[in-house]
């Protein structure tokens, strides 16, 4: 489906075939030939895994601590994962997903939405059936939180505390940030659990979004924004909230009632060795889970989950982005976030014409 | 920039003596043009054919959503303060620098290009807790048109300062005393001695952070707040990367680019016009 930005084979051709004066030609020649020559081996070289290499661990950001100082060791520790060697890349999931479809070596890639991974899918990097397991491919969990000032001055407890007037909300800018649809996703389904209809909730959306005073570009952007000074409430993950909070920062978080569980996949490419393979395994044992757990992040595993709960109150109204409300992320993805055609590209359109 | 055409050497100008014997001068050539194929123009070719990826209704379609003309609106007039501001304060601070004395000047001096060697997005926190929400000097410029100009100001301050700065060292300051001693007042002397030699050094200068500025990322990716009313294009082309529309944003980046050279083009043409105007 994606076209990639960079052609060389055709460019190549072209530069190649201009060349009337002889040595400025050649000299052309070599430079499309080097080139192609280049490209060549690095796909190669993706596309090789040797057993001894490391694992190559393509993530999303917000994991990289517990992955660096928990996870990885852990593993590290295990029969399966004794002398596993790790090389890892942590940035926004959207990045990391195109990186690894333009050929950045990869075992194992652990996205923040389905979408990325699909897209690897439809690279042909990872099997079609990574979510054919009991977890269907999913490491771990979140939900979408308000991110409030120390002592909620403001009081904010539900969605519709967010546009009161006055109320300055941060959420970082969906088109920038995958990961921040969930954001807009929990917005616009707890709408619909409260019983407002499609029509409503789009209007919710609407004032959410007029109450927005910084769209920066990153989950981790709109951290820096809003610890800044800027907003009374931050949407974001609970397990960024835990984090922030962890780090010192002056916040605190109220869980909605409705709200959006976030599930983030993981999967190995199709050529990834046994050890990377056995890696992807050990995150879904009940050690690592607890590990995940300790990280700030929800288990998966049932029992580690229940084990953990005065952490992880269930919110009433938990939903997923499979339930009709929503429709599944292709869905969602055409009817909410299309750059041109989605709903939220119309209303941030508004926005951006009616005061501009 | 234009390559010179195939055949031309017949009637190339005389060869430069530096070059070495064995056809050094169409080596050369060769070099430059394969070094700039390699750097510039096969970078920007892919780029030009993924922007018409969609074709040129795509193309259209892309350039002129909503949100790309006022992010490109947003831009090129943040972009054209910003240049007007450094031709001012630019000249004025390359003037203070090479004609005044004053303790500290070295000092002044190597701080002029810190813009340069500081990490964009360092300078966009920075500026945010500096003149955002929290400011301790009471400024709060953040997440409004007026900060991304600001943060346009820092990242462009050295271009005008450094094309000046040469140019006034070596103008001849008899020329002035000459201008005063047949009865020119100071402003005389400055509209019809000075400027007129510093024009072309302070074109030069203004094409070079009107480039910088119109694709800047880093610094106001903070502090824009990247709203829409205040997005910018480098950040609305991000955001299309982002949301995988790789050919709307290809379009707006070439859009950028032509506007770009348009504007460089024009520049040109009035540095020409200020050196013939000299003589």
């Amino acid at each position: 489906m994606r076209t990639s930005f960079w052609k060389p084979e055709n460019l190549a051709s072209r530069t190649a075939g201009g060349g009337s004066r002889r040595r400025v030609g050649r000299l052309a020649l070599v430079t499309a030939l080097s080139v192609a020559v280049g490209v060549g081996v690095a796909a190669c070289g993706s596309s090789s895994s040797d057993s001894g290499g490391p694992i190559n661990l393509v993530a999303y950001s917000t994991p990289e601590t517990v992955y660096d100082k928990q996870l990885i060791p852990a593993f590290q520790k295990t029969s399966e994962g004794d002398g596993a060697k790790f090389s890892t890349s942590f940035g926004p999931s959207g990045d990391q997903s195109r990186a690894v479809a333009a050929g950045q070596p990869a075992d194992v890639v652990h996205l923040s939405i389905e979408p990325d991974m699909q897209n690897l899918v439809d690279a042909g990097l990872v099997d079609s059936n990574w979510d054919q397991n009991q977890y269907h491919g999913i490491v771990q969990d979140s939900v979408v939180v308000f991110v409030v000032r120390k002592g909620n001055p403001k009081n904010i407890q539900t969605w519709d505390d967010l546009i009161k007037p006055g109320v300055e909300v941060v959420t970082p800018n969906v088109f920038s940030s995958g990961g921040a649809k969930w954001n807009i996703l929990a917005a616009y389904g707890a709408q619909i659990e409260e019983g407002k209809s499609p029509t409503q909730a789009l209007a919710f959306l609407k004032s959410l979004l007029e109450h927005a005073v910084a769209q920066p570009g990153s989950a981790g952007d709109a951290l820096t924004t809003f610890t800044s000074g800027k907003g009374d409430v931050l949407l974001s993950y609970e397990s960024d909230a835990i984090e922030a909070q962890r780090a010192g920062e002056d916040v605190e978080y109220v869980i909605p009632d409705d709200t959006i569980l976030i599930e983030t996949p993981a999967a190995t490419t199709t050529d990834a060795s046994t050890q990377a393979q056995d890696f992807l395994k050990f995150l879904w044992t009940p050690q690592a889970q607890q590990l995940w757990a300790d990280g700030g992040y929800r288990p998966v595993n049932k029992s580690v989950l229940d084990k953990n709960k005065d952490k992880f109150p269930d919110p009433p109204g938990l939903f997923t982005v499979n339930d009709p409300s929503i429709g599944g992320w292709e869905k969602a993805n055409t009817d909410f976030f299309d750059p041109t055609n989605g709903s939220v590209a119309k209303i941030e359109e508004n926005l951006g014409v009616s005061t501009g | 920039m234009t390559p010179v055409a195939p055949g031309a050497r017949a009637e190339a100008p005389p060869r430069p003596v530096a070059w070495p014997r064995l056809g050094g001068a169409a080596l050369g050539r060769g070099l430059v043009t394969a070094y700039l194929s390699l750097i510039v123009l096969i970078p920007i070719a892919a780029l030009v054919a993924q922007s018409i990826d969609g074709g040129l209704d795509g193309f259209w379609t892309a350039v002129t959503s909503p949100l790309a003309v006022s992010a490109l609106k947003l831009t090129l007039i943040s972009s054209a303060i910003v240049v007007a501001v450094n031709v001012v304060m630019g000249t004025a601070i390359a003037w203070v620098l090479v004609r005044d004395n004053f303790p500290g000047k070295a000092i002044v001096n190597s701080v002029i290009d810190l813009p340069f060697a500081l990490p964009t997005i360092v300078a966009g926190i920075t500026l945010l807790a500096l003149y955002g929400t929290n400011s301790p000097v009471g400024i709060d410029i953040a997440f409004t048109r007026v900060g991304i100009v600001v943060a346009l100001l820092f990242v462009t301050l050295p271009f005008v300062v450094r094309a000046v700065q040469p140019v006034l060292l070596e103008l001849d300051q008899e020329m002035e005393e000459a201008a005063a001693s047949l009865g020119a007042g100071p402003l005389t002397t400055f509209r019809r001695i000075i400027f007129p030699n510093l024009a072309p050094a302070i074109l030069a200068g203004a094409a070079l952070a009107f480039a910088r500025a119109i694709g800047e990322f880093g610094s106001v990716l903070l502090i824009s707040g990247n709203l829409p009313k205040t997005q910018v294009a480098s950040l609305f082309i991000y955001a299309q990367i982002q949301s995988g529309n790789d050919t709307g944003a290809a379009a707006v980046s070439v859009t950028l680019l032509l506007i770009a050279l348009v504007v460089l083009l024009v520049i040109g043409r009035l540095t020409h016009w200020t050196l013939r105007h000299d003589r």
